[in-house]
């Protein structure tokens, strides 16, 4: 009997725990929209900038989108795709948000986007570039305000065979994101007549990579092409330095290789070549705005993460502005998001078919703790996407 | 495979090994003498290294001390944890120490990330032992990887050193048959065990100080040493400091090569050894014991 | 017979710990008065509670699997996510790209997880105490890197459901779990399924030599009895259980992932037992409840503020006081408090 009474305790209080927030909601008013970014765990600072530089955004606005009040749900995604369908219905189903934006890891992007699919809720996606979104997954609904994997990794294969490299090889994690990137890189090199002899991969997030370091000493490539993000990219960048071979193989990778990192890879990573949608110091009037505005108002530098989701801000606004912030007009309002021409810091960019970023990616170098820009490896590059139905 | 490419995966197999035997052997003492299960152990591995990375501004190139300063701290921290926390868990059936020490982890997790938050640092290796030696035109092997596996050698002939030669070895060899008996022989086994784990403790810790310059320090580092650490154990053998020795080099080298001939499959790698060692051996490679 | 003496001689051992085949308070009318609670629920909870409780159900089903080893049989294992796991994995391969019916997926995926069983079993069930905590948990990382870093597993990502399991004779759908309340129904069956499965299983001759085996195995032994086969037939069925859970959790999230077979996931399930109280299948039902509103509780914003992102550290010690103070569980709650009324000491028997 006693047990009787504390399940029915529990559940009462439970059942008020779950409806409280619906309670809560008028039937019109705000826009609302559900944040669902990594705050905990390694990925916490990438989630942190991009909710920064998105309500930047609104802010500048003045706290309005498309004439509506915003209103902010958040959910921590804590990277786990295997949370991500409980935690994307948090938002989609118990706070009744209209808006979707997250996340960072492709897993839990992934895991949003079938369920954006399967409820027809708006999803603007800031970071995770797993090709599948704007590829077979693609739908109006979705569009994404950052990159797909494959992008960089093209953009630096161009570069590479600019460069004459003929022989090369590609190492990283075992992981969806790691196998696009290599493989735009090895599409870019194979374009301009070069090859990749070997791919190596080790199982994420491993980081014990001197076995594939002797090897690459062994096999002896003009190039080697890396996807590591994170902790992996900074052991990476130091053990290939370490090992020597950064004097006589190139080392190549997207910016997530040197992007955050530099101040743990200190000397090991200087002049390396990378590329990504964005270099810290574009010397544009409207970078320069948005890193000042951004340094005032949060005390730390901009980066690309934090571009990711102004842009992302700017995206839904100028859908709104479409359609006279009436929600109710959810499918011209997606259409409406598709056809903008985004005025981001990175440079304007508009968006493929398939809702994903037809954007200018920058070579950039690293001197010091910066990414400096050098050229433009590939002017308004837009991602095949392969496999999307629209 | 060439001559020098083999040799130099052997090097690396071999520091990889090494490195975990001091994390497992600090395992395998808990485990063997006070029949702790402790899933926090990779926890006090993180606090190694980032002990490492936070006393490196003050000790600068002074590496050996930061080192000593490190596991003493590590060692005190230990002795403590053990008082307020461990000392309980002796009575325990194993489910409950299973949970106590998961919830640990949590703690600790948490702990360190509003300490000193999620970021990944580096930790710069020594002036001393900057650069490395060229392997006949293959590639440069650095020094502070010989540095790491000179370390962990030293460690393990000094333990062996302390458990079979001192009294307090004598003690705790005594305490992991019968302790009891020790007790009834008018040893204080209480602090006994105290001393045991904070030994524990600081074989972790020291093991993640040498390894902070080569993996550098993130969240999370933890998890993935203890699983491995796992597996060392009961492949050597519960208690067994010298079958910790022999599991480690194995894993290392079973890691290590499965890398290079087997990509996809060499994370399996590791179980499929362990697996085939049950079956020919189910209480591990040697019997407990040192 | 020598087997019948050894089951009277581990019979006449069991009565002064918890025994889960004794008769809880209130028989079999409350668990099907809370059965019939919960089939009423969806005319008054909102659609998000609905999938709170059919989330909970599940990982009730795979609580229930767990204590058939743990609570009745003393198997403490940690790597029991592997089996809820293959069920989930082998449910997302096996429909493809059109879906499968339910009647070939639910003999799949158990059976995929009963063969793993076997293979592990055979292994490591000579292995003893601490021993076979750890090699339990290494097999389930064992076959969290097989789905982890092979193709066929799908990688790190994990692999999605595109089309939800139905059950159909000839061309009339009887039931499609793409559906909210038939899934929510078949859930519900499922779970009361898989309590009765358990209290029967664990009432019969066959739950009496696990309780032997639990109590004092040598015994057992001593006395005649082959204990492997035993234990390896409550591994198989505690394992082909989890794989029934795994089912339905990958219908459910449309979605699976190797963190499902991680061991957090194992260690989650054994919080949820030690919750609500080894020995008592109410409490594993109990136990992942009280364990999974726990969790949306420290990680609600709405009600803890700042404090919703630090879960862990809050998570981690209200595990700690819990198992500290309430070795017995929710279940144990009630005798507890009133051995604290009474000013008896906590472990007296009841």
């Amino acid at each position: 009997m006693k047990t009787l009474r504390l399940a029915c305790a529990s559940i009462g209080a439970a059942s008020f725990l779950i409806a409280a927030p619906a309670f809560a909601q008028g039937a019109s008013g705000p826009v609302k929209i559900g944040l669902m970014l990594p705050y905990s765990g390694t990925y916490a600072g990438l989630g942190n900038a991009i909710e920064n530089g998105f309500k930047l955004y609104v802010q500048e606005q003045g706290g309005k989108l498309g004439g509506r009040e915003v209103q902010y749900f958040k959910v921590d995604d804590e990277s786990e795709p295997s949370k991500g369908t409980d935690n994307v219905n948090k938002l989609i189903k118990r706070d009744n948000v209209d808006v979707l934006v997250g996340t960072v890891h492709s897993g839990v992007a992934l895991a949003m986007a079938k369920a954006a699919k399967d409820n027809n809720t708006l999803l603007i996606i800031p970071n995770a570039g797993a090709d599948a979104i704007t590829g077979p997954m693609c739908a109006a609904n979705i569009v994404r305000s950052s990159f797909s994997n494959w992008q960089p990794g093209y953009a630096m294969g161009v570069v590479a065979a600019q460069k004459g490299i003929k022989r090369a090889m590609t190492i990283t994690w075992n992981y969806a994101a790691g196998a696009e990137s290599t493989k735009g890189f090895t599409e870019g090199l194979e374009k301009g007549g070069g090859k990749v002899i070997k791919d190596l991969n080790l199982p994420f997030p491993n980081v014990e990579f001197q076995a594939l370091l002797t090897e690459i000493a062994a096999q002896k490539p003009d190039a080697v092409y890396a996807f590591f993000a994170g902790g992996g990219a900074v052991k990476f960048v130091k053990d290939y330095a370490a090992a020597g071979l950064d004097k006589s193989i190139p080392l190549y990778g997207p910016g997530f290789l040197t992007d955050g990192t530099l101040e743990a890879q200190g000397a090991s990573a200087q002049k390396m070549l990378t590329t990504l949608h964005y270099a810290d110091n574009l010397d544009t009037p409207r970078n320069n705005a948005f890193r000042k505005a951004y340094a005032l108002a949060y005390k730390a530098q901009a980066d690309v993460y934090a571009v990711q989701g102004y842009d992302a801000a700017q995206i839904l606004a100028n859908g709104l502005k479409a359609v006279g912030g009436d929600l109710a007009k959810r499918d011209q309002l997606a259409a409406a998001m598709r056809k903008t021409v985004v005025d981001s810091p990175r440079g304007k960019f508009t968006l493929s078919a398939a809702g994903n970023p037809v954007q200018d990616i920058y070579l950039r170098q690293v001197n010091g703790n910066n990414n400096e820009l050098r050229s433009i490896a590939v002017k308004a590059l837009a991602d095949p996407a392969r496999g999307c139905k629209l | 495979m060439s001559t020098a490419t083999f040799l130099v995966q052997c090097l690396n197999a071999v520091q990889y090994g090494l490195l975990l035997f001091l994390v497992a052997s600090g395992l395998t003492l808990i485990f063997g003498i006070m029949g702790v299960i402790n899933l926090a152990h990779g926890s006090f591995y993180m606090l190694g290294a980032y002990l490492a990375f936070a006393l490196a501004p003050w000790f600068g190139d002074w590496f050996l001390t930061r080192l000593v300063v490190g596991v003493a701290l590590a060692a005190i921290f230990g002795y403590l944890l053990e008082w307020v926390f461990f000392s309980f868990l002796y009575e325990r059936d194993h489910l409950q120490q299973v949970l106590l020490t998961y919830a640990l982890i949590l703690v600790f997790e948490e702990l360190r990330s509003l300490a000193v938050g999620n970021d990944v640092h580096g930790v710069a290796a020594p002036g001393w032992l900057a650069g490395g030696f060229h392997l006949g035109g293959l590639m440069e092997y650095p020094w502070y990887r010989v540095f790491a596996s000179a370390a962990c050698l030293v460690v393990a002939l000094a333990l062996y050193a302390v458990v079979n030669r001192t009294r307090l070895g004598m003690m705790i060899r005594a305490g992991a048959s019968n302790r009891d008996m020790v007790r009834g022989l008018g040893v204080d086994i209480r602090r006994l065990y105290r001393i045991v784990f904070a030994g524990g403790v600081a074989l972790a810790a020291l093991a993640g100080m040498i390894a902070a310059p080569l993996s550098s320090v993130y969240p999370g580092m933890g998890s993935s040493v203890l699983i491995i650490c796992f597996v060392v154990v009961v492949i050597g053998g519960i208690g067994s400091i010298t079958g910790a020795l022999v599991a480690s080099l194995l894993v290392g080298f079973v890691d290590t090569f499965g890398k290079v001939f087997f990509a996809e499959w060499s994370g399996v790698g590791v179980y499929v050894l362990m697996a085939v060692v049950l079956v020919w051996r189910p209480e591990g490679l040697m019997k407990r014991g040192f | 017979m020598a087997s019948d003496a050894a089951l009277v001689d581990a019979h006449a051992e069991v009565g002064a710990l918890p025994d889960i085949g004794r008769r809880e308070a209130g028989g079999w009318l409350v668990p099907a008065a809370a059965a019939v609670a919960l089939a009423a629920l969806p005319l008054v909870v909102s659609p998000y509670a609905q999938d709170l409780i059919v989330r909970i159900a599940i990982y009730a089903i795979f609580a229930l699997s767990l204590e058939l080893l743990v609570g009745a049989t003393g198997l403490v294992s940690l790597g029991h996510a592997a089996f809820l796991g293959i069920g989930a994995y082998v449910t997302v391969l096996a429909s493809g790209d059109s879906g499968a019916s339910l009647a070939l997926l639910v003999p799949l995926a158990m059976g995929g997880a009963a063969a793993y069983a076997i293979v592990v079993g055979a292994l490591i069930l000579r292995t003893r105490g601490v021993y076979f905590i750890m090699v339990t948990l290494a097999f389930a990382q064992m076959a969290y890197f097989v789905v982890h870093d092979t193709k066929a597993g799908g990688g790190s990502d994990g692999i999605f459901l595109y089309a939800k399991p139905t059950l159909a004779i000839g061309a009339q759908t009887l039931l499609d779990l793409g559906q909210r309340l038939p899934l929510y129904y078949t859930v519900l069956v499922m779970l009361v399924l898989t309590y009765a499965f358990i209290a029967l299983l664990l009432g019969s001759r066959f739950g009496h030599a696990l309780a032997g085996i639990r109590v004092n195995e040598q015994r057992m032994r001593a006395a005649g009895f082959s204990t492997t086969p035993y234990k390896l037939a409550a591994f198989v069925v505690a394992g082909a259980l989890a794989g029934l859970a795994g089912l339905l959790l990958a219908v459910k999230d449309g979605a699976v992932n190797p963190e499902l077979l991680s061991w957090h996931e194992s260690g989650a399930v054994l919080l949820m037992l030690i919750f609500g109280g080894i020995g008592s299948l109410r409490g594993a039902v109990l136990g992942a409840v009280a364990f999974t509103l726990l969790k949306e509780l420290f990680q609600s914003e709405a009600l803890l503020g700042s404090l919703a992102s630090h879960w862990q550290l809050t998570l981690g010690l209200t595990i700690i006081a819990f198992v500290a103070a309430l070795p017995r569980g929710l279940i144990g709650l009630g005798a507890r408090v009133r051995d604290l009324a009474r000013g008896r000491a906590a472990g007296a028997s009841p």
